[in-house]
Parts: C-alpha cells; structure tokens; sequence
C-alpha cells in the first residue's frame, strides 16, 4: 500500500470495518499521521483492544478499592488485619527464621501463642516480599503502605486470572466480562478495599488461580498446568483456611466426571499430579502439617484418589482381558473390595484417633444451625450469621440473576471446564447462604458465571445485527451453510422484528451494566470503605464529625501505661490492643482456647468482687471496655453482653443466662435484673455516666445506643479505678488496684 | 544542711582562688557596682535578665569580664548572651557581644564560667553596663512530685538570693516573678519582701566575690510543662522545587506526675478545677508558605489539628490524642513542605547553601535533645554547617527513593534547646545540577527496557518443537 492511496484503504478493507463509523477512523488517522505501515490486521487490532481492556479494568480493580484511602487514611482496618500487620512488621524486622518460630507472649496471658505454627503465613511472607522487592529497586517504603495496597494489588491480579479463566471455560469475550465483573462485585471489594489486609485479599486470588490451572490442567492433560495447580494450591494453603474448599471441591468433581462417564487420561494426570504434589507442598505449612492425611476433612480427596487409581486399573484390566462377562465380575469384586478396604480403614484410623473427625467449623457450614447450639463463640460473630436475601443482592446485584442464565448456557454447552464452573458455583453459593462471609468464596464462580451470560447474550446479539447488515452484500455471513435462500427468507421474515428486539435487548443488557456499575460504586464507598477504627458521622450541620477513640485508647495505653501491664477486654479488641497499645492481652480474635475466653466472660458477666479475684488470678492491670452510650455507638460491649454471658457460662455453669434477662428480655433502664445491674460489664460501662445529660431534653444517664435511662446510677467501684476514657466514652479503660494490706 | 556545707566549700575554695592570679581578668580588676537580677517563673522556661554595670579598677585594660553559675544550674542553662550598653537612656544601642563557656583551673565546687569579650577593651576607671539574659531549664521542682486531677501544681525554685558572682558587687537587687499570686512559701534573705506577682530581695551592698544565700520559692505554676525528650527533625532538599521537613516528637508532661483517677466527667464538665496543669493544646509555629501538612503518630493520622497559614508565619494549632497529664506522654510526627527557592541560595563561591531555622517550632518547649538532619541530595559535596552556638556535627548517609550512592545528611544535635535557638543557621554544599537528572533518567530507562523486553519477547519464537 502506497502513501497516496487514502481512499482505497479506506474502502478496501472489507473484513475489517463492516460499519459506516469505523470506516471513518482510519481515514482520519491516515491523514493526520500517515500511519499506514503501522496500521494493525483485525488479528492484532482485537488484541490491542483485549489487552487494554484488560489493562483498564486491572487499573479499575485497584482504583476502585482506593475510595478507604480517599475517604479515611492509607490505614489498616478491622481487627483481623492488625495482627496480620503486626505479624509482618515482625517478619520484615526480625527475617522468617525469627517469624516461624516466633513464640508471641503478648497474647494469651499466661499462655502465650506460638505464633509461627498457628497462622498462615502466606499473606504475611508476600507482602514481605513485595516490601523487600520494593526496597531492592530502591522504593523506601513504609511496610505499613505495602500491607494497605496488598488486597488491592491482588484483587487486579484476581480480574487478570479471572479473564483467563473465563476464556479457558467459555471464550475471550467471557473472559473480558468476567474480569470487568469481578473487578468491582461488592462481594469482593468488602474483603479487599483497601487496607483491608486480610487472608482473604490473597486467598481469593490463590483459589482462582488453582482452580483456573486444574481446569486448564484437565482440558490439556499437560503435567505442568497440574504442576502450577499444585503450586496454587500450595499459595492458597499458605494463606487461608478456606483451602478446604479446594481440597474437598476438586475430588468432588473429580467424583462427578467419574460417575458422569467423562474419566480420562487427561483427569487422571491433573488429579493425581495435583494432589499428590498439593498435598506435599501443603504439609511444608506447619499449622496444616499432617492434616492431609489425618483428618477426616481432607480424608475425601484421598479416597477419591485412590478411587482413579482403581478406576485406572480397571481400565487396564478391561483393556487386558477384552471379555465383557469376565470383566464385569472382576468389577464387582474390585469395587465391593475397595470399597471395604476403604471404609475399613477410614473406620480403623477414625477409630484409633489417627484420623481427627470433623472439626466444629466444618459441620457449621455443612448444618447452619450447628454453631448455635454448640459453639457460641463462631455463631457470636456477625460475619458467620447465615446470609440474609438483602445481602445477596447487595453483593451480588445483577449478578443474582445472570447466574442462573449463566448456568443455562453452561448446560447447554457441557464440557470438563463448564462443569467444573458449575459445580463451583453451587457449592460455594450453599456455603455463602450458610454463612456471610463466605459470599467471597461463591464471588468468582458467579462472576464467571454470569459473565458467560453475558458475552453469550451480547454476542448472540449482535452476531445477529451483523449478520442482517451482511447478507445482501457478501452473502458470507458464518451461520450460513446448505441452503442459503432459505436462510435469507427466514431472515427476511423476522427481520424487523428481531433487529429492533435484539436492538433492545442490547440496550437493556448495557443499562443493567451500568446499573450494576454504579451499584458496586456506590456501596464500595458508602459501604465497604469503613475502616471501623475510625468512625465517621455527619454532624448537625452536614459536616463530617470523626470519632478517633480506639486509636485515643490505644495510643494512650501504649504511651501510659508499663510496658508489661496486662490488658483484659473482649476477645474482639485483642488484635488491636496487641498491635496499636502494644500490651499484653489476655484473650484475641484467634479464638484458639474457648476456656480463657469463657474466664473473661466469666469475669465481665460477674459481681465486682468475684470479678477481682478471677483478674488477680490472670494479673490483669487494666480492664478496657467498649462503651457506645455516649455517641449511639451501638456495637459496644452492652450489646455484645449476653454472648460474654453465653460463652462464660459454656464453660462456667455459675453464670445463667437467665439471671441477666427479665422475661426473657435484655434491658439495661430501671427494669433490668439485679445482676445485670451490678455486674461488672455494666459498672464499667456506665461508671458514673449518670451525672453526665447526653441529650438535650433527656435526664442525665440517657444511653443514646439502647434509648434509655439506665438503671443504676450510683456505681461505685472497689477494687478497679477509671484510667482513662476516651473523649467520645468509646473507649474507657480502668486500672485493677493492688490488694488492700490486710490488717 | 547540704546548702550549709556547700557553703563552706565556696568559701573555702574561695580562699584559695583570691590567693591565686587568675589568668585573663583578674577578679580583683573589675568590680561590679550596680546588679540587678530579674527572673521570670511564669512558664517552665526560667528566664534571667542580668543588668550589670560593670567597673575596671586595676591597673590595665581588661579585655574580658567572666559570668560564673552554681552547678546545680550550669547543667541546666540552655543559653547565655549579652549585650553591652552604649549611650543613654533614649540613645540606647545594643551591642551583642561574644560569650563561650570556659573553664578556670581554680573553680571553686565546680562553678561553671562563661566567658564575655568586651567590644572594646575597658580602660582602668571606665564602666560598662551589660545586659545577660541566661535560660534555665528543668529547673521547677514539682512539689508535691503527684498530684491527682483535682490539684493544682506547685513548684520550687531555688536560686541564691545573692548573685554568684567572682567580682565584688557593690550593690545589687533580685527580682523573682511568678506566674499568679499563689506563692505557699519563699526563704527570707532581709531584705526581701512579696508584692503581688513579685518577689525581691535587697537591695544588698557590698557582698564579697562567691557570696552565696540560698533561697527556695515555693509557689503555683499551672503552665504546661510541655516537655520534648527527643526530637528528630529532618530537611530532606529535593532541587525539583521543594524542602521536605518531618518532625518526630517524643512529647511528655515534665510536670508533677498524675496520681490516682482520670475521670472524663470532671474533665469535660469542670474543666477549670480539673487537671488545670495539664494540657490538650500545642502551637506551632511553622514558617509562611508550608504545605503538605501532616500531624499523625505511629498508629496514624491525627485529625485533631488545624492550620493557619499567614505570610510571617503559619501557625499549626493541634491537639494530641489524649490531654496530657503529669507524666504521660505522646509520640507524633509533624511534616510539611515549604517551597524551595524561600530556603537554598547560592553563595557568590558558587557553592549552594541552605538557610533555615534551628531549633524546635513547638511554642514554650524544652527540647532534650534536639538531632536536625540536613538530607542533601544526591551527589552534594563538602558539607559544611554555619551556626551561631556549637553543636555536635556529624556525617551519615541515607537511602531515598531511587537512591544509588546514598544521600549525604548533615547530623547537627543539641542537648538542651529552647525557643531562644530558633534562629538561621546554614549548610554549606557543592552541588551539579546534572545529577537531578538521573533519577528521571533511570524511569525512563526503566521504562525502556521493559519495552524493548516485550518488543523482543513478542519477536523471539522460544520453541524447540516445530509447530
């Protein structure tokens, strides 16, 4: 093509421009630039278009996760996330020699915890990476910087892998959706904003990307797509414990495709390689360790490996003997054999307590109502409640919807990747209904899922735009095969109709989108950006009032207090009192010893003086309780009151429930039992809130949080004096007094 | 019983020195005729205005006149200076003159010297007045050493009732004031008497070289006692157009230490009877055109602050997390950035220089020890620092972003500073501008190379197998 030939290229390239607008493009490029040596084939123009798709909606991901940085602080939010700060604050200081066997006193007074063998250090050790990387290439950044943009980081690595997935499953256009959905879904962006430095921001992405590569695995029967599975596998193993959705999920569908006749070569080698490797890899984790082997949750995937392992033999034996009747008794013997020595040996090893049986966690999600009855300290926290129908269509939105079209397409197009994507799907949106925090496991399989909808829709939409354009001209239109009259009369017959309803039907499409996208934009940052530290409210006069009290009583703990003073509150503020006032705490948010926690409860739920005896037996220097009366902060410990009751009576059958309700009623005003009134909980929390007036027009001692007046205005304390409180009352610490000399 | 055997070692000591000749000005060539003493107790920053008129009755000229101090306060005295006084009353002219700390072999009990160069040598028979301000710090005593929230804080001062002095004063006057008329007890030297606000004792005539009475004043002294243990300043230059300066404050209540409650209920609602020396408020005074303020701690931002810029100067009024009490503490760092071109000139030697504050911006603040570094940037040569007191210098290197060699920093550290030592001080350096661009050229070659990387890695077929 020569430099002069502007019209001819404008018109002489048919394939390329099929539309009026598009031709226009290039014609204006040619002219201003004289790009023509430059100019791309429609193979390479879709490429650029694929990448920077995807580069804009890697850039999306990150950015959109920012809005806690904006609106709040580059911070570390919640609870979770301040030990895995702390954690990695540790292992960049001290190295990972120091990190793995790094006995942690400042917790679990008199305890303590090891922590190297008790978490999953996979978050941890990246973001040390990442800081060490950084460093190396001479950016001096703070590590606090790097453990606040991880989640974000790893979310964009999530839309890159979910892109991949997409286009292993359905196609490249799946694939783009899939990535553009999950890049905002609000079931992911609550577990991944920004500063929101959990398990979690890694975990995700580690899952997709072991499920992507088994699945590619599968699909290609390649040893190394199995190899980089178990490797994702083994990340995904080091970072959370939700990789007991892997190993249970992955033999199920192994199981599937066995009973649906779909067993292949192919399986066998991503399976086995997966799992064998996997299951080594993960022993390296010392709090996993031996668990592969020993305990009755992972005891699935082992049975279903050996299963192959029978059916392969099968097959080689079929493939031996080549006489039907003879095989299919040596089947029935084989099987019933396995099978026996199966079940014998699962029932020997259950039985000599070789084989640990399920754990607690593990039977809540497979019977919702199993915590409640049995272990109040997973049902007492918010995030593992079942999942309300608002809160699906919160996070999920259109997405509600798309997937069960998605599923549709799915099935009508069943292959080893679809199935698998199926099964994911519903098993992770069960798990999800079970508890709230699992609708981030169900997230990617339903973006994936309802992205398949969605290409599979637009595209046969505009497929069907196109086509009608193309007929008359060049007649080589790709649904056309024998009869190409025919074609065009049935075309010719529903025309208008079909272009104007696929004409709406697009538009719809496109205005669900873009519902969807400011859906996820608005909750992102109204609903997920809070770092719960620090509370925000609107004041009066529209301004915006910050309530800084944790950090108030943190930092004052941390400057005022000895150095070795021993803090006792709820289990919830553990972490934060660990990382941010840097004390010894009696319980955490690592709920791993029930009994400690119950002496805590016991504690708070007892008279002042019982309550006196049971802190001098924990050294406990400073009582720290959460107080919302003030401010209406209405998770506090009043309300969180009657799970320390529970918990403490769990374990100490002296504290009743009962005593702290009147007719089955919680109340803290002037109706409330006489225990309630006088137990330790309260005299902290309300310890001379009776001379303060809260609200206008309201009597002094009006509790803001519950609405009314409490019940016990004198309070006088013996054994604890008030150390500090914050200047919100959130936070109110109190010092335990040394023993009075006997006389 | 220890002032009385101090006593009797200065006179002792005394004995022996009058027996001696001492090297520069002999005590027995000067004298003192007129003293007055008038020491300010309103804050925890003692200051001590000293006008002495100062006579030569030997033989020569002397050159200079010596300023002599107890040790109890030597170790506590942030800053001495002087001015010589010409003319009279309206026509009056300053003139600063040169005091070093120096020492005399025959010091009596450790007393500390300073020593005054006159502008101009005094002839046998002239007078000269002088003017010495001396600052002491943590010299208030807390007493009671606790207090609880409903008290309010007393303190001691003590001092001598004489000036300590190696010349013979003829006749001299001490004036101490105190921040409120609460005074619970002050040691009488006759003549001294209370009025009001003021304390004064004398006048006395004629006291011998080295007379010492020492005198406590007890009274109440509610101001904060805004204390910094340590800080770190650091300027970090950057030629591309700005001077990045991060403060980190090691703040404490030098006060009495709290005691017992802190209760939020008498906090907020009587706020004039409760925790009256404490204090929730701090200025600072940052220079005109700062931006880019931030006030945060380890933990995080701080978003109790507010800023006022101006054009003499921005002050940055910010509270700590919690009110601090005797005692307590806080950690925070405040930074800011201020506009190149206000701060680095070229000197005519073609060498660039940096003139910037000394000191610590806080407002009535002790600091214990002050460490400022001066981060040059990249590839600066021969650093040299202009101040107008010592200080301990010193070289370090530091890594920033994108840093190969390391930055030289200027480590300039005082014990012992007070708002009086916010004044200019320089760091001279060398410096090419061709190194401001190396950083953005290593981006772009970063960048570069990331390019070519793909270019090539789009081009290279890595196959063994045919396709």
């Amino acid at each position: 093509m020569g430099g002069k030939q502007d019209p001819t290229t404008a018109n002489g390239s048919p394939k390329s421009e099929p539309t009026a607008t598009k031709n226009t493009t290039p014609d204006l490029l040619n002219s201003f630039f004289s790009f023509k040596s430059l100019k791309l084939k429609t193979k390479q123009q879709e490429l650029l278009l694929r990448v920077s798709i995807l580069g804009l909606v890697y850039v999306l991901a990150f950015i959109a996760r920012l809005f806690s940085v904006l609106r709040y602080e580059s911070m570390i939010h919640e609870f979770d996330p301040y030990f895995n700060y702390r954690t990695t604050l540790f292992l960049t200081e001290k190295g990972f020699h120091e990190f793995w066997n790094w006995f942690d006193s400042e917790s679990w007074y008199p305890l303590g915890r090891i922590i190297g063998g008790t978490l999953y250090p996979g978050l941890m050790v990246t973001a040390a990476l990442i800081y060490w990387a950084l460093r190396f290439l001479r950016f001096f950044v703070h590590i606090r910087e790097v453990c606040v943009l991880t989640a974000p980081f790893f979310a964009s690595n999530t839309t890159v892998v979910a892109y991949f997935f997409g286009k292993e499953i359905w196609d490249t256009g799946a694939g783009l959706v899939a990535a553009a959905l999950i890049a905002i879904c609000p079931g992911y962006i609550s577990r991944s904003v920004a500063g929101s430095y959990d398990n979690e921001a890694v975990a995700i992405f580690a899952l997709l990307l072991t499920f992507y590569l088994f699945v590619k695995a599968v699909k290609t029967g390649s040893l190394s797509w199995a190899l980089g599975s178990a490797f994702g596998y083994f990340y995904m193993v080091s970072a959370w414990g939700g990789y007991v959705f892997i190993i249970n999920l992955v033999p199920l569908y192994v199981l599937v495709m066995l009973i649906t006749g779909r067993y292949s070569m192919r399986l066998y080698v991503a399976y086995n390689c997966m799992y064998i490797l996997g299951m080594l890899l993960a022993m390296q984790i010392r709090f996993v360790g031996f668990q592969h082997v020993q305990s009755g949750e992972h005891m699935g995937a082992m049975g279903v490996f050996l299963l192959m392992q029978v059916f392969y033999f099968l097959d080689w034996v079929k493939y031996k003997l080549n006489d039907t009747k003879l095989f299919q008794t040596f089947l029935k013997i084989t099987v019933t054999s396995a099978i026996l020595v199966g079940g014998i040996a699962l029932g020997v090893g259950t039985a000599s307590g070789y084989i640990s049986p399920w754990t607690g966690r593990f039977y809540s999600l497979l019977d919702p109502t199993y915590a409640k009855d049995h272990i109040p300290i997973i049902a007492s926290v918010s995030e593992h409640q079942p999942t309300a129908w608002s809160s699906f269509m919160f996070d999920y939105h259109i997405l509600l919807f798309l997937f069960p079209a998605g599923l549709y397409f799915c099935f009508k197009r069943l292959s080893d990747a679809t199935i698998f994507i199926v099964m994911y799907g519903l098993t992770s949106l069960y798990f999800a209904g079970v508890m709230v925090r699992l609708i981030l496991v169900a997230t990617p399989a339903v973006c994936l899922i309802s992205a398949i909808a969605v290409s599979a829709t637009v595209k046969n939409l505009t497929s069907l735009l196109r086509t009608k354009q193309k007929v008359p001209q060049t007649g080589s239109t790709k649904g056309v095969g024998s009869s190409k009259s025919s074609s065009k009369v049935t075309l010719d017959q529903s025309q208008p109709f079909q272009k104007n309803g696929a004409i709406a039907l697009l538009v719809g499409v496109f205005y669900l989108l873009s519902r969807y996208a400011i859906h996820c934009t608005w909750v992102t940052s109204e609903a997920y950006s809070s770092p719960s530290i620090v509370l925000a409210a609107r004041g009066a006069h529209g301004n915006r009032i910050i309530f800084d009290d944790y950090r108030e009583a943190y930092y004052w703990l941390r400057q005022n207090t000895p150095t070795d003073a021993k803090v006792m509150s709820w289990w919830d503020y553990g972490y934060q009192i660990t990382a941010m006032g840097n004390r010894t705490v009696i319980v955490d948010n690592n709920t791993w010893n029930n009994t400690h926690i119950a002496t805590v409860g016991r504690a708070m739920s007892s008279y002042e003086d019982e309550a006196y005896d049971i802190m001098r037996s924990l050294d406990v220097n400073y009582v720290l309780v959460v107080f919302g009366g003030v401010t209406g902060y209405s998770s506090d410990d009043i309300n969180k009151f009657l799970w320390m009751v529970r918990i403490g009576g769990g374990v100490y059958p002296v504290i009743k429930e009962p005593d702290y309700l009147v007719n089955g009623e919680f109340r803290v005003d002037k109706g409330a039992s006489p225990k309630m009134l006088n137990c330790l909980m309260y005299k902290l929390c309300y310890y001379r809130f009776g001379e303060l007036v809260t609200e206008y027009g309201k009597p002094a001692g009006y509790d803001r949080a519950r609405g009314v007046e409490i019940g016990n205005k004198d309070i006088k304390l013996e054994h604890l004096e008030e150390a500090y409180t914050t200047s919100n009352w959130i936070v109110r610490i109190y010092r335990v007094k040394p023993p009075t000399n006997r006389v | 019983m220890a002032a009385r055997i101090w006593i009797f070692a200065v006179v002792v000591v005394l004995a022996i020195s009058l027996s001696l000749p001492s090297s520069s000005a002999s005590p027995q060539d000067l004298q003192i005729v007129n003293a007055e003493r008038r020491i300010d107790l309103s804050s925890h920053i003692v200051k001590a205005f000293l006008t002495l008129k100062v006579e030569n009755i030997g033989k020569d000229p002397a050159l200079d006149m010596l300023l002599a101090f107890p040790p109890t306060q030597i170790k506590h005295l942030a800053m001495v200076q002087a001015l010589a006084i010409t003319g009279k009353k309206k026509k009056k002219t300053y003139l600063p003159l040169d005091v070093k700390p120096t020492e005399q072999p025959d010091a009596p009990n450790d007393t500390g010297y300073f020593l005054v160069t006159f502008a101009t040598p005094l002839t046998p028979g002239e007078t000269v007045t002088l003017e010495v301000l001396y600052i002491l710090t943590h010299s208030l005593e807390p007493f009671p050493s606790e207090i609880t929230q409903a008290e309010a804080q007393l303190v001691y001062y003590r001092d001598s009732a004489v000036i300590l002095s190696p010349y013979h004063i003829k006749q001299q006057t001490s004036f101490f004031k105190t921040p409120s008329t609460r005074v619970e007890s002050f040691t009488s030297v006759d003549p001294a008497n209370r009025a009001g606000k003021e304390i004064k004792y004398g006048p006395y005539e004629d006291r011998a070289p080295y007379s010492y009475a020492p005198v406590i004043v007890h009274f109440e002294n509610n101001s904060p006692f805004a204390v910094v243990e340590e800080l770190v300043r650091e300027i970090e230059i950057s030629h591309w157009g700005s001077l990045q300066i991060t403060e980190n404050y090691k703040l404490t209540h030098g006060g009495a230490r709290h005691k017992g409650v802190f209760s939020r209920v008498d906090y907020q609602s009587r706020r004039s009877i409760s925790g009256s020396s404490s204090f929730n408020a701090l200025l600072a005074v940052l220079p005109p055109r700062v931006n880019s303020v931030y006030y945060r701690d380890d933990i995080g931002n701080i978003s109790t602050s507010h800023l006022r810029p101006g054009f003499k100067k921005s002050e940055l009024e910010f509270e700590p997390r919690y009110p601090l009490f005797g005692g307590w503490r806080a950690t925070f760092i405040i930074g800011y950035r201020v506009p190149l071109e206000d701060y680095l000139f070229e000197s005519p030697d073609g060498r660039r220089y940096l003139n910037f504050t000394f000191g610590c911006p806080l407002v009535e603040t002790i600091v214990n020890k002050l460490t400022l570094k001066v981060v040059l940037p990249e590839g600066s040569k021969d650093p040299s620092a202009v101040l107008p007191f010592t200080v301990n210098q010193d070289l370090q290197v530091k890594y920033s972003y994108l840093d190969i060699v390391g930055r030289t920093v200027v480590v300039l550290q005082k014990d012992n500073v007070v708002p009086t030592h916010n004044v200019p001080f320089q760091v001279y350096y060398t410096f090419k501008p061709i190194y401001m661009l190396a950083e953005p050229f290593m981006l772009v070659s970063a960048f570069f190379f990331v390019f070519v990387a793909s270019l090539a890695y789009v081009h290279i077929d890595l196959n063994i197998a045919k396709k």
